[in-house]
């Protein structure tokens, strides 16, 4: 018999569709009982599009031809001792950063979609969300292989797990995804597919990963090329997702707009580690804090919500602020770890003065006037032998759980930015109008928060001391302080011949 | 003749990540699999509870009856991660494509006897309804499972799940050319026959299990190893007997594939029936309920699929797998 052709739209379908079926002995909603209590109304699932098309033949064959290609390449930067190429030890402090706070978040998506995989009443959206759920297992376990040989040679990449679950500045990334994942299953995929991943992930991946070609740091570069074909699949369900809510019902607007409101906020205030991070680890940077937020934010994705208008969805609330902001969240992010540069898992350093050069022309109206003084102070007093790190812990935001350290910097940027509310009976106290919106929104969610410095005051932190606290973590001695006083320091300049430098520090 | 490179020597500061140097040593660098699964889950200060289950944190070792000192005793001794896994996934792919073009470009499914291919429609093509089943029941035990070396495990074997029940949907057009008369007609049985009506009944019953190690069993375990052994290995033979051998290239993947997936599911009942007699009880009680229901609810299609033998071929499948469970420990 002559077989009848199939074109490869058709032949996805039947692989794809009619497996699943309605359930007779157990009622649907006992089978996905996660689906609606959100108040989300899909009226038919087989309206959902497969924004791409792979069968698990062919997700196995494309995924192994890149995972051998990585590998070959993790192998070769390890047996040539890769990382003394890089452009500075202290670039380091990112990929720090990265592994204990990105990291993490991937293995929570990955969590988040294999619950959505299997919870989604819509076959499609399943079969959607499981390659994504093994993706961010991709993810989390590539990055932990590229960053193992960094582990090796660097301080601070011993404990990325533990220390998640517990530092300080790490329950922002942490209770973020936590936040999604304790969320239903619309508005996870909102959050992580459209918030994070569609609106805001070139924040994320330009920084580190052109940031990382830009530093000679070919192990995370080519992680970064290696995970891209999988995001710009991540990206597409995103928006595909958000259109398919929208277009199911009338009623679902206003849910997915406040969902978009709230995690576009969450997932901004993570990447103002970020933002630290490009400006000021970073020893080349590819482009500003600054640069990155108006391209990536206020042109693309000003495009992309004049496009999703069409459906009624407006940008999200707040986004002045964010733009507002953006020039002065990276200097005061990275004033906060230099001032308690004793209690982190990466090394502080003031920028030099080349690097502060470059962040006077990129931030014209702000760096010199506000935050150059304090890094030239800070230089003078470590010079002379004055500096000390800040004494007290830091009051953190009830919702972002970032130091209460952002300003006014629409009427003073000198003024911080303080917001509370009142909710039976105790004051919560909010770093922004954004993070004091979502917790009006949910107070019984974000009242239950783990303020590590709550937890450390209340003592279940390892103890009343910054060593015991930093032992509880897992820090070990070398891993915070100045960079010029570290052992990464030292190796660097031993391994480039500056015997003198590696023998007495700076 | 080799020539030594000669390379500058760094000394490393350490060998591995402190969980690992903490679980085995530093004598030695940990493998790729050890780095990638172990303690990556988190366990601790969880923020805020689920709304879709306020009873419980994210991570919680209590949605399941079973107890473990430490939930990393299990390791895969296949040494999946991500890497391992689609490597060897891909491999296999390869030799599938391979015999599937290989019978197609050839038209072999049309030579075969109209009784083999009445068969494979009754019997085999239905299994596509079940392999779609343990594709969601595996993600459940990812999404409610505890501890990164069992939840990667199962994530792996969901995707395996739906790998196959595209592979056996493959057989049915094959078999139409390309039309989807026995995909409907299995969709059908499955649906509405009597005979398949105690698996489906007992497959959907699995959906709404709340002990995700208790799935773990009910599907991993007795329903697998009831199944596999019987169509994918048995009912096969029978059918190259009868002339029907074309549909082992077709079928490699799954009986391979259960050989594989034997090892990890027998590591799992080993490491946790030996944890306590409690577990012990439990697992071998979850064997008892499962593997007596399931052949009861299989006694049927075997029937229909080995005629008057089925139920002693059934009945030796059964005793195999309690063997072979006996043997890692279980009272069954």
């Amino acid at each position: 018999m002559a077989a009848k052709k199939l074109n490869l739209r058709k032949r996805y379908e039947l692989l794809t569709r009619g497996m699943g079926w309605e359930t007779s002995y157990q009622k649907m909603d006992d089978v996905f009982p996660y689906d609606t209590f959100e108040g989300i109304k899909i009226t038919d699932w087989d309206k959902w599009e497969d924004p791409f098309r792979l069968t698990m033949d062919a997700y196995w064959k494309f995924q192994a031809e890149k995972e051998k290609k990585l590998y070959a390449i993790i192998d070769s930067f390890a047996q040539n001792n890769g990382q003394t190429n890089l452009a500075d030890a202290s670039y380091l402090s990112a990929i720090k950063l990265f592994i204990t706070g990105v990291t993490p978040l991937e293995y929570a998506a990955h969590h988040g979609f294999s619950h959505l995989g299997r919870h989604f009443r819509g076959e499609g959206a399943r079969i959607a969300c499981q390659m994504q759920a093994i993706d961010e297992l991709r993810h989390a376990q590539t990055q932990i292989h590229t960053i193992s040989h960094y582990n090796k040679h660097f301080t601070g990449l011993h404990n990325p797990f533990h220390q998640s679950d517990r530092v300080w500045y790490l329950s922002v990334p942490k209770s973020f995804g936590e936040d999604a994942l304790t969320a239903g299953p619309f508005e996870f995929i909102t959050s992580i597919s459209f918030a994070f991943e569609y609106v805001l992930t070139n924040l994320l991946f330009v920084p580190f990963m052109s940031g990382a070609a830009y530093n000679g740091d070919m192990a995370t570069t080519t992680f970064g090329f290696s995970a891209q074909s999988d995001e710009s699949r991540h990206m597409t369900l995103g928006l595909e997702i958000i259109k398919f809510m929208v277009e199911q019902h009338e009623d679902n607007l206003p849910i997915i707009q406040r969902w978009i409101d709230k995690h576009f906020w969450r997932a901004y205030r993570v990447l103002a580690l970020v933002s630290a991070m490009q400006d000021y680890m970073l020893t080349n940077t590819p482009m500003s804090w600054k640069e990155a937020w108006d391209i990536y934010f206020v042109e693309n994705g000003g495009a992309l919500f004049e496009d999703l208008g069409r459906y009624g969805l407006k940008m999200p609330k707040h986004h002045e602020l964010a733009t507002a902001e953006a020039e002065h969240l990276s200097h005061q992010v990275w004033s906060v770890f230099c001032a308690l540069g004793n209690a982190t898992g990466f090394h502080t350093f003031e920028p030099s003065e080349e690097k502060m050069a470059w962040l006077s022309e990129k931030y014209p109206n702000t760096f010199d006037k506000y935050y150059r003084p304090r890094f030239e102070l800070w230089k003078r007093q470590k010079a002379e032998g004055t500096f000390e790190y800040l004494a007290s812990l830091p009051q953190l935001c009830q919702v972002c759980q970032i130091p209460m350290i952002f300003t006014e910097v629409e009427t003073d940027p000198m003024q911080i930015s303080f917001r509370n509310t009142k909710y039976k009976g105790d004051n919560y106290h909010f770093c922004s109008d954004g993070c004091k919106d979502v917790f009006e929104n949910e107070p019984e969610k974000y009242v239950q928060a783990w303020l590590p410095v709550h937890q450390i005051f209340q003592g279940n932190c390892g103890g009343a001391t910054v060593p015991e606290v930093l032992e509880w973590y897992k820090f070990q001695p070398e891993d915070g302080g100045d960079y010029f006083d570290s052992l990464d320091y030292r190796r660097w300049q031993e391994w480039h011949g500056n015997a003198e430098a590696a023998k007495t520090g700076s | 003749m080799s020539i030594e490179i000669s390379a500058k020597a760094i000394t490393p500061i350490r060998l591995s990540y402190g969980n690992l140097i903490e679980r085995f040593g530093d004598k030695r660098p940990p493998s790729r699999y050890q780095e990638a699964v172990y303690d990556v889950q988190p366990t601790a200060h969880f923020h805020y509870r689920p709304l879709w289950d306020k009873e419980h944190e994210i991570y919680d070792t209590s949605r399941t009856a079973i107890v473990m000192e430490d939930w990393y005793s299990f390791a895969d001794p296949r040494q999946y991660y991500y890497g391992t896994y689609t490597i060897a996934r891909s491999k296999q792919q390869e030799v599938a494509e391979h015999n599937y073009s290989f019978v197609e470009k050839r038209a072999l499914l049309d030579d075969l006897p109209e009784e083999v291919r009445q068969s494979v429609r009754d019997i085999l093509i239905p299994l596509r309804h079940i392999e779609w089943g343990a594709n969601m029941n595996n993600c459940q035990i990812d999404a409610m499972g505890y501890g990164t070396t069992i939840c990667s495990v199962a994530m792996f074997n969901a995707m395996d799940r739906l790998g196959m029940a595209q592979y056996i949907s493959r057989i049915g057009l094959l078999l139409d050319g390309n039309e989807t008369t026995s995909l409907d007609a299995a969709k059908k049985d499955w649906m509405e026959a009597p005979e398949w009506q105690g698996l489906r009944h007992a497959v959907e019953d699995m959906f709404v299990l709340e002990d995700w190690f208790e799935l773990m069993v009910a599907q991993n375990i007795a329903l697998d190893g009831l199944l596999f052994p019987l169509f994918w290995d048995r009912f096969e033979r029978k059918l190259s007997e009868n002339g029907g051998g074309t549909i082992a290239m077709l079928t490699e993947f799954m009986s391979d594939w259960y050989k594989e997936t034997v090892r990890w599911t027998n590591a799992l009942v080993k490491v946790t029936a030996a944890e306590s007699t409690a577990n012990n009880e439990l697992l071998s009680e979850w064997v008892q309920k499962w593997v007596t229901r399931l052949s009861e609810a299989i006694a049927p299609v075997a029937t229909k699929a080995f005629g008057p033998d089925g139920v002693s071929e059934l009945n030796e499948v059964k005793e195999e797998l309690l063997a072979r469970l006996g043997k890692q420990g279980l009272s069954v």
